[in-house]
């Protein structure tokens, strides 16, 4: 075990992974100013950088895919996905299917995203769920330095295309890795902290303030489960319902805007699967339905933060004077 | 290897445009009599996917566009398994899930055929970096049309592949339609290849309705490609004698334009070039017809006896 942040377990997975298997490159937006630990051991071939067009990036990385080569490039910031939705969503998601299985397209999309650096709505936009909606992808986005590591390796080595987020809020946050080939399986949530008395669902930078929550909830003796689930296609459905079966309370929790985001999935799927074990409604905390805006307090105030996380949680048990809608909740206590 | 195709006959070169010709013809009517919607045809086309497709070799790799029935059948796809595709049949080379628009052919090298103008570009350096550090000397041969020159991606994949050195052979047919706009609305000048001098590529535009001389442009561009490991950017200049997909009454085209396109009809120059020079007749005219319709026969035969797939591969083969 040691202790590094997500940046070098990135570092680390890209490396392990082009040492193992010499069909593995790595291109992108500066990847190879950025990693020069990489182009010392791997060369320019297998390492390179590119123009700042995400549209061929993506393309060349599909087209590399689907003739045996497996594929990592780095397109940056999430929102200049949009110039490479053609290539990631018609070609890569798509082409396996319209072949009829003749080719496949493992490669491996990432970008940043996430309120942190104060960069304004261009390059921070958590745009998950537009590729969760799309079929032939993987999505994951992980929340620790180990989940960044183990969650590339296991995306480096599927044949099917994953996309890879990176909440920038946790990029240089340290933590433990385990030693040795950490592979971890996408698709599988991980429970951050046991409880009995409500979950708390979320993924990425909103995990650790889940975290937050249940250490106050504990103070007042509420026992909040959370659930980290890493992977959002596919996710955990059965780690979800298997909580809330057993805490009755379900509040899902991430920065993407509220309407049709990934939250929605968990609430209409817990509605569907787990309705009889439901003791109180499924809360969802969001970020508005507006662009992030750069300035940093109100880069924070999009965010759900611990405070409110608490006090849903609290409402759901009947430890707290209930609102009418958890959404305006949301906007007063962050603002 | 991707070494130079043996020595092909022109009457071969004729027949293969003859058989083009007469699926799309027969395809088109058979669909649209049947209530369907049908394709988008490469009629008038068949000089450059012939001249092309005939100067790579077993190893090179082709990517192309919806107007793909030409490329398949030159590269010596089974008209039957392209029909029972178009058709929607589990017998089509895709299992019926690609239609008329995608069709791909792996044992063949067709990597993509892209129904989203421009697809096939944004995939081409791909593959070209997949040869190029496998140490491959194939060639990727990408088609597209003036339609998609006028496209971004145009501009990121030229300049990708010509900065990265893969060996793409760009192949621009300049058919003068983009969809249901005629180029000289949406581009200045007549020509795409010479914008290839910006990205530092070499480029040639070549008469497209001629097979003999697309097949040896080609056959020059493919060899340089193989011989510097650089792209390559060859526009083949001729004209989309059909509407942009089936059924269309063309209204919207100048008549004496098409007329004149017409009269420099790939198939009909050939034929008279070749009875000209004495090595083909009337009869053997006839007896290449003969071969196609029967040919033909079989493939509507076999697609149209073919069965639908399963429900259950609607979701079968999305994820590996």
């Amino acid at each position: 075990m040691k202790t590094i942040n997500a940046h070098d377990a990135i570092g680390e997975a890209l490396a392990e992974e082009m040492r193992r298997d010499s069909t593995v490159l790595a291109f992108g937006e500066g990847i190879a100013t950025k990693r020069k630990a990489l182009v010392d051991e791997f060369g320019r071939r297998r390492v390179r950088n590119t123009p700042l067009a995400e549209g061929i990036i993506a393309g060349t990385a599909a087209g590399a895919a689907a003739t045996g080569l497996r594929p990592v490039v780095d397109l940056l910031f999430a929102p200049f996905m949009a110039f490479s939705m053609e290539e990631i969503v018609n070609s890569a998601g798509k082409l396996r299917f319209i072949s009829g299985g003749q080719f496949s397209f493992p490669l491996v999309a990432m970008a940043m995203t996430g309120a942190g650096w104060s960069v304004g709505a261009q390059h921070n936009h958590n745009l998950e769920a537009w590729f969760v909606h799309s079929p032939g992808l993987k999505v994951v986005m992980p929340s620790t330095p180990a989940d960044f590591k183990g969650l590339l390796k296991a995306a480096i080595r599927d044949d099917n295309p994953v996309v890879f987020f990176s909440d920038i809020g946790l990029l240089y946050v340290p933590g433990e890795v385990p030693d040795g080939d950490h592979v971890v399986p996408i698709g599988k949530a991980a429970t951050r902290r046991a409880g009995t008395d409500v979950t708390l669902v979320s993924y990425g930078k909103t995990v650790p303030s889940c975290l937050k929550a249940a250490d106050a909830l504990a103070s007042d003796g509420i026992s909040a489960e959370v659930i980290d689930l890493r992977s959002l296609k596919p996710w955990d459905e059965e780690a979800v319902l298997a909580s809330v079966r057993k805490t009755g309370r379900l509040v899902v929790v991430h920065e993407a805007s509220r309407t049709a985001g990934f939250g929605a999935e968990v609430a209409a799927t817990v509605a569907e699967k787990a309705f009889d074990a439901l003791r109180a409604p499924v809360v969802r905390l969001a970020g508005p339905d507006a662009p992030p805006a750069a300035s940093y307090p109100l880069e924070q105030a999009f965010v759900p933060q611990p405070d409110l996380i608490a006090l849903s949680a609290r409402q759901l048990v009947g430890r707290a004077a209930r609102v009418s809608s958890p959404a305006p909740v949301l906007v007063a206590a962050g603002a | 290897m991707g070494t130079t195709p043996a020595e092909i006959r022109p009457e071969a070169l004729l027949e293969e445009m003859i058989l083009i010709r007469r699926f799309e013809e027969r395809t088109s009517a058979t669909l649209t009599s049947g209530g369907f919607m049908g394709t988008c045809t490469c009629v008038g086309q068949e000089a450059s996917a012939v001249g092309v497709v005939s100067a790579l070799g077993p190893n090179d790799l082709i990517l192309t566009n919806h107007r793909s029935a030409g490329h398949l059948l030159a590269r010596g796809a089974d008209p039957g398994r392209i029909l029972a595709e178009v058709m929607g049949r589990s017998t089509g080379y895709c299992k019926g899930k690609s239609g008329t628009l995608h069709v791909s052919v792996k044992e063949l090298g067709v990597i993509l055929t892209s129904t989203i103008v421009g697809g096939e570009l944004s995939l081409a350096p791909g593959v070209g970096l997949s040869v190029s550090m496998k140490g491959e000397d194939a060639v990727v041969a990408c088609f597209f049309g003036d339609g998609a020159a006028c496209e971004g991606v145009f501009h990121e994949s030229m300049n990708l592949a010509a900065v990265w050195n893969l060996p793409v052979l760009f192949v621009c047919e300049n058919n003068q339609w983009q969809a249901f706009v005629h180029r000289k609305e949406t581009m200045l000048g007549d020509h795409i290849a010479p914008r290839a001098a910006g990205y530092g590529v070499e480029w040639e535009v070549v008469d497209g309705n001629d097979v003999e001389a697309v097949r040896d442009a080609a056959a020059r561009a493919v060899a340089r490609i193989r011989e510097t490991g650089k792209p390559f950017l060859l526009e083949t200049f001729t004209y989309r004698q059909r509407g942009h997909f089936e059924p269309d009454d063309q209204s919207y085209v100048d008549p004496s334009e098409l007329a004149s396109w017409k009269a420099r009809d790939p198939i009909a120059l050939l034929t008279a070039a070749l009875v000209e020079r004495g090595t083909l007749t009337a009869e053997g005219v006839a007896a290449i017809e003969a071969r196609v319709s029967e040919r033909l026969d079989a493939a509507f035969a076999f697609a149209s006896s073919s069965p639908y797939p399963d429900v259950a591969e609607l979701t079968t083969d999305v994820y590996a």
